[in-house]
């Protein structure tokens, strides 16, 4: 694949920011879009936009069929068995949640386990505190590695018989580690417990396989895969999803409504309460097809191309820090450079055009385990390129010029 | 964007010899607050007498606007009444805006005027001045 060829379709990219070419490093954050996603969005806003699943009419048909054509697009992408195991939210943090808060209380008991590790992103934490707090249930962590990774005799000592959910990141998005979730699937299944993915950070970057992986539940985002903000998916095994309760109530997820009880509709439905995100589906659908296009393991392999070329230039500048393993899998670079706050790095980075992170990265236990306050972090795409990392390099020099 | 407009040579030298940056083993009260997008901590230590700051130190984490802020802050409100104090915090404020204010008490503090061309920093440069205004607050309820 051809990334600069691929750059020209990002009209966003084209623009200088404080007279220097924009340089976009910031994608694991948010994506930016591609000119077809955009036009995906005006499309359907100009000629199919209305209500789903009601209007008798032939925009509501339309609608309908744009809507739940990108959920049939969604669920070949992370191949799923069936098309209603696929529900759209607004992103990850609400599928996370909605597994947390239907599925968690109705397997928990007092003193039932739920294991995650310290490198999840607070959207993967906090909802399983909330609900180990309601259920008293135990929450645990599974170590990590010196280097971060996780390993498999460590899963396996940490997962025991009254464990009933793991949560992990496929991958971190600080660390920038793959995660086993394959061999945490087996365990946790022999065990009798489900796995929760949280794939906001793999599903953007590489070929993600439900069936392959077996995980029970797989959640993720669209603004970090070339898509709208304000659309997400929960995957989830049909006979889980089919147990349990809505945790939305209202118009579009109702079977029968009487004056003192309902009853809700089959899947997906009964989880996509009130008028769904329907643009922006359709917007996810033409971003699936676009990085299909390309191929998410032409994708993978270019990042993992790129990201190890820039391990390489950026370890030559004296004074960095690079957490995290040194071979990279995907497009994640998180360091410090030398005692400046990332701050003030990310400031004048951004004098130089360049966009990066700085911050805790909503991991604030992981910023613990690695001993610092906050980091820098440069994220990549199939739109970034040799040229962009050598200007990180070339800016984190003039940065320590400046702050020396 | 000019990058000489938010790091002054007057700010670097704060941020890089900090003044009153401790504790003290007699203080009244410790304020302590953070930026929870950013990770940025301060303790902001005060020595209270008859409703005047009799002195101020600071402790905490954060980059270099944060810090110099704090190190000017607590430089300026040394010895000041409780009155005088909020109206330096609220002629802060102004800076900040990009409203006119003045500190001939203190001229250091205007070397921070440029962060009002930086959206993102403002935070960053109020943290210990919200600190101070909180502290204030609640030895005033007292």
């Amino acid at each position: 694949m051809n990334a600069e060829l691929i750059k020209e379709q990002f009209p966003i990219l084209h623009q200088e920011i404080n007279g220097h070419p924009l340089v976009y490093l910031d994608s694991a954050a948010s994506s930016q879009k591609p000119k077809v996603v955009l036009d995906a969005l005006k499309h359907y806003y100009e000629w199919d936009n209305a209500n789903v699943h009601r209007g008798v009419h032939t925009l509501g048909s339309r609608a309908t069929d744009d809507y739940e054509g990108a959920r049939e697009k969604v669920a070949r992408f992370i191949g799923a068995s069936h098309t209603e195991e696929i529900i759209f939210t607004r992103g990850t943090t609400t599928a996370l949640n909605i597994v947390a808060s239907s599925y968690g209380p109705a397997v928990l008991q007092e003193g039932d386990e739920i294991v995650i590790t310290q490198m999840e992103h607070h959207s993967n934490l906090i909802p399983w505190q909330q609900l180990a707090l309601r259920t008293k249930a135990v929450l645990k962590y599974i170590p990590l590695q010196s280097d971060g990774n996780v390993a498999p005799q460590d899963v396996e000592k940490t997962i025991t018989s009254r464990t009933k959910i793991v949560a992990i990141a496929y991958v971190s998005n600080v660390l920038g580690v793959v995660n086993p979730v394959k061999q945490i699937a087996e365990i946790a299944h022999r065990h009798g417990a489900v796995i929760v993915v949280d794939g906001a950070q793999s599903t953007p970057h590489m070929k993600v396989n439900m069936q392959d992986l077996d995980c029970d539940f797989y959640t993720f985002s669209g603004h970090k895969m070339c898509a709208p903000t304000g659309i997400g998916v929960l995957y989830g095994k049909k006979h889980l999803l089919e147990s349990m309760e809505p945790v939305e109530f209202g118009g579009e997820m109702i079977n029968d409504v009487g004056l003192y009880e309902s009853t809700w509709k089959e899947l997906p439905y009964k989880f996509e309460g009130g008028t769904p995100i329907i643009a922006g589906a359709v917007g996810l659908g033409a971003a699936i097809d676009f990085l299909e296009a390309i191929g998410m393991d032409e994708i993978h392999r270019h990042e993992t191309k790129l990201a190890m070329y820039a391990m390489d230039r950026l370890s030559e500048i004296e004074g960095i820090t690079l957490y995290g393993p040194r071979d990279r899998e995907v497009g994640l670079i998180t360091f410090n450079l030398m005692d400046v706050h990332p701050h003030d790095v990310a400031t004048v980075l951004d004098a130089s055009g360049i966009a990066v992170r700085a911050g805790h990265h909503c991991c604030q236990p992981l910023m613990r385990w690695l001993q610092v306050n906050s980091t820098v972090r440069a994220s990549l795409y199939l739109y970034n390129t040799e040229q962009d990392i050598d200007a990180l390099a070339k800016a984190l020099i003039q940065t320590k010029e400046y702050f020396g | 964007m000019q990058l000489d407009d938010l790091y002054r040579r007057v700010i670097m030298d704060h941020y890089k010899t900090p003044r009153n940056r401790g504790k003290f083993d007699n203080e009244t009260l410790t304020v302590e607050l953070n930026n929870p997008t950013c990770g940025d901590r301060i303790s902001l230590h005060l020595v209270i007498e008859d409703d005047i700051v009799k002195d101020a130190r600071f402790t905490g984490d954060g980059c270099s606007i944060s810090m110099s802020s704090a190190s000017m802050m607590t430089e300026a409100v040394k010895g000041r009444t409780f009155a005088e104090a909020m109206d330096l915090a609220d002629r802060f404020s102004c800076l900040m805006k990009g409203e006119p204010a003045e500190f001939d008490d203190y001229e250091d503090i205007e070397a921070l005027s440029g962060v009002n061309k930086f959206p993102a920093r403002i935070k960053c440069a109020t943290l210990a001045w919200n600190a101070l205004k909180k502290g204030i607050n609640e030895e005033s309820k007292q």
